[in-house]
């Protein structure tokens, strides 16, 4: 049984002028200690699918259809309590930007005690004691000063290491990281990507791994989504849909991925921009940028099919 | 931070040298002191001893001089009305106001700041709804009018509360007077403050309710969410601190705008405040106590800013500069 299990989440927002479906039957599972990245151009649904599994949908957003189990546990349609206690407690989220996600006003100590305090039975002085532990597992240095400190004493880098001791301070079996190192300096984005798959990987954390860089991807997961106008295109082990990719749509990503000799844009081979919500094309809604658009794409649109190693929803590799 | 203090202090030393100057320049421009002390009959040789007396024939930097030298040691000079020196009427006159003023500015954060929320977070609700209607009534509501209203309904017609005055009361220490100490004397307090403080309670109410929704939308509040804090914890805690600078800052500005001007309320309500000593004085141009009380409110002010630097110093760490 995987850990996570997300069977045909369709996520939609009623608004004056129709229901625009944010997310399309999304389908993935994610094992025990597993990091699944999920990619896809800005506005493919990626956050939305986070806060969709954790609860946390804005509003007028709500999940339609679809079911998402944790450990076999339906959690979509549980009420607001037994959800708010399996956030941070079961499923830890990690922010993009860690200069917003603290609060300016309280400690960072008393931030962690609070959110362990919130799941775990212990007492102040355990609690303290356990946030000095964190704070040095994800290198603050001179932990037991800094404890005591305010966000603003921190450099960016620094605080998003402290958001990530606050989302595994509960000892969570999942997290989602929603683009963890985009808002950070280039120089030190590498540092924290390789503290969270350290740290995920010494305490068994299956990870959730948002992410524009497919070089990360490739460094990290095990597995990788590619998301495209709210639907996921292609999902598969990731040397496959690195090296072989099925869905013409990742091949253009992946062609995007900057290498030592030359760095491309982010893609620059796939013509065009994704839809908007309101004007979704019929058929394959990647067919209007795809270079390999056929007639069946303009009609019908594809599932995830087998394709090779991997799963693509593209009718290149529908056999009939 | 004594030294924040000290230089917060310094700084107000210029504002109340020209609240001073414009405090002695009254006694120039609105009405002749002489005239006024000796009335209608009397000789040029009286005329010229009490100008003498007064120092009224000494340059005026030297008056102007004198006059601060006179106030800093809580000397106002005698009140033209009551023959009374301005100090004693004022220390007679200030509890009455400062107990008035702190219960209005108590009861309108006590009631304003959960209305507030609640109405931050339920935005919908038929309660919200109803309290954004109140809070309407009391932004727009004349404050004589109210205070009239309030008579009529609680003093007239339901016979529940005195309509006038400060009931007993009890002095403590001196000077200080207290109307706390008796049940009269609370009831007597119950319909001014309420007159009073209506407005910053509604104030207070919006203000909340506004940053509130401005900070609920904030990443960190969303993270507290994705931790799975508490409602109560996201709501009262994290939210509604961050929400209190600015309500911090017009509590302060208000404060100060209550004592200043209780005026209405005070005479609505034949409240022996400093408000109907002020009203009091203006009609009959009572020069050294309209002098007196201008440089009263200037320290209030004064005092009042100092304490809503200390207040934000508390709130908000990013303020405290690290040495
Ligand atoms: N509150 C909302 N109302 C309407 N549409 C929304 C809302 N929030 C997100 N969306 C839409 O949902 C889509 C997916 O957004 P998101 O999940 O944030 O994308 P990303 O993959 O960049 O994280 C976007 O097209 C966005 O416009
Ligand atoms: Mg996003």
């Amino acid at each position: 049984m995987p850990l996570l299990d997300v069977r045909d989440l369709t996520v939609e927002f009623p608004t004056r002028r129709g229901t625009l479906r944010a997310l399309d039957r999304v389908s993935f599972s994610i094992e025990s200690g597993e990091i699944l990245g999920v990619v896809g151009e800005s506005g493919a649904g990626k956050s939305l699918t986070g806060a969709a599994i954790v609860g946390l949908l804005e509003r007028p957003g709500r999940i339609a259809s679809g079911e998402i189990r944790l450990d076999g546990q339906r959690i979509d349609n549980l009420a607001p309590e037994p959800l708010r206690r399996i956030r941070g407690r079961r499923i830890g989220t990690i922010f993009q930007d860690p200069l917003t996600t603290l609060n300016p006003l309280y400690t960072i100590g008393r931030q962690l005690t609070e959110t362990m305090q919130t799941h775990m039975r212990l007492t102040d002085a355990e609690a303290r004691r356990k946030a000095i532990g964190w704070l040095d597992r994800v290198g603050i240095p001179a932990a037991a000063q800094r404890i005591d400190a305010y966000p603003h004493e921190f450099s960016g880098g620094q605080r998003q290491r402290v958001v990530i001791a606050l989302a595994l301070c509960a000892e969570p079996a999942l997290v989602i990281a929603d683009e963890p190192t985009t808002a950070l300096d280039v120089s030190i984005q590498a540092q924290i990507i390789t503290l969270l798959k350290n740290l995920t990987r010494d305490h068994g954390t299956a990870v959730m791994l948002v992410t524009h860089d497919m070089g990360v991807i490739a460094e990290t997961a095990d597995r990788v989504a590619v998301m495209y106008a709210g639907r996921i295109v292609e999902i598969g082990p990731v040397a496959a849909v690195i090296r072989q990719p099925a869905h013409p749509y990742t091949d253009g990503l992946m062609a995007s991925i900057p290498s030592l000799e030359h760095r491309v844009d982010r893609l620059r081979q796939i013509d065009g921009a994704m839809p908007r919500l309101d004007a979704i094309p019929a058929g394959c809604r990647f067919h209007p940028r795809c270079p390999r658009v056929f007639a069946r794409c303009h009609k019908e649109q594809p599932e995830l099919l087998p394709a090779g190693a991997t799963n693509a929803a593209c009718w290149l590799h529908a056999n009939g | 931070m004594f030294g924040f203090i000290g230089s917060r202090l310094l700084q107000a030393v210029p504002v109340l040298l020209v609240v001073g100057f414009i405090a002695f320049a009254l006694f120039d421009y609105v009405g002749d002191p002489v005239s006024i002390l000796l009335g209608q009959d009397h000789t040029e040789a009286q005329r010229v001893a009490l100008v003498q007396q007064l120092g009224l024939d000494q340059p005026f930097f030297v008056q102007y001089a004198r006059f601060l030298w006179t106030a800093l040691h809580g000397n106002f000079g005698i009140s033209y009305r009551l023959a009374q020196p301005v100090s004693s009427l004022i220390a007679e006159r200030l509890p009455a106001t400062l107990e008035l003023a702190i219960t209005a500015s108590v009861l309108a954060f006590a009631i304003g700041v959960p209305m507030g929320v609640y109405t931050g977070i339920h935005r919908n609700t038929l309660l919200s709804r109803l309290f954004m209607i109140v809070s309407l009534v009391g932004v727009s509501l004349p404050t004589f009018l109210l205070g009239i209203l309030l008579i009529l309904l609680f003093a007239v017609w339901l016979g529940w509360l005195p309509s006038f005055g400060r009931g007993p009361v009890v002095h403590l220490g001196g000077w200080w007077t207290t109307g706390f100490t008796s049940w009269a004397g609370i009831r007597s307090l119950i319909l001014p403050a309420i007159t009073l403080g209506m407005f910053q309670m509604t104030l207070i109410m919006r203000l909340v309710r506004a940053e509130m929704l401005e900070v609920l939308r904030t990443d960190y509040i969303k993270f507290a969410r994705a931790r799975g804090l508490t409602n109560r914890a996201i709501n009262f805690g994290h939210a509604l601190k961050n929400t209190l600078v600015p309500v911090i800052t017009i509590m302060g500005l208000q404060f100060g705008g209550i004592v200043a001007f209780s005026l209405v309320t005070e005479t609505v309500f034949q409240w022996p405040g400093m408000g109907l000593l002020l009203v009091q004085s203006v009609a009959v141009a009572d020069i050294p106590v309209m002098s007196a009380y201008l440089l009263l409110i200037a320290l209030v002010f004064v005092l009042i800013n100092l304490v809503v630097d200390l207040l934000y110093y508390a709130v908000d760490p990013r303020l405290r500069v690290r040495r």
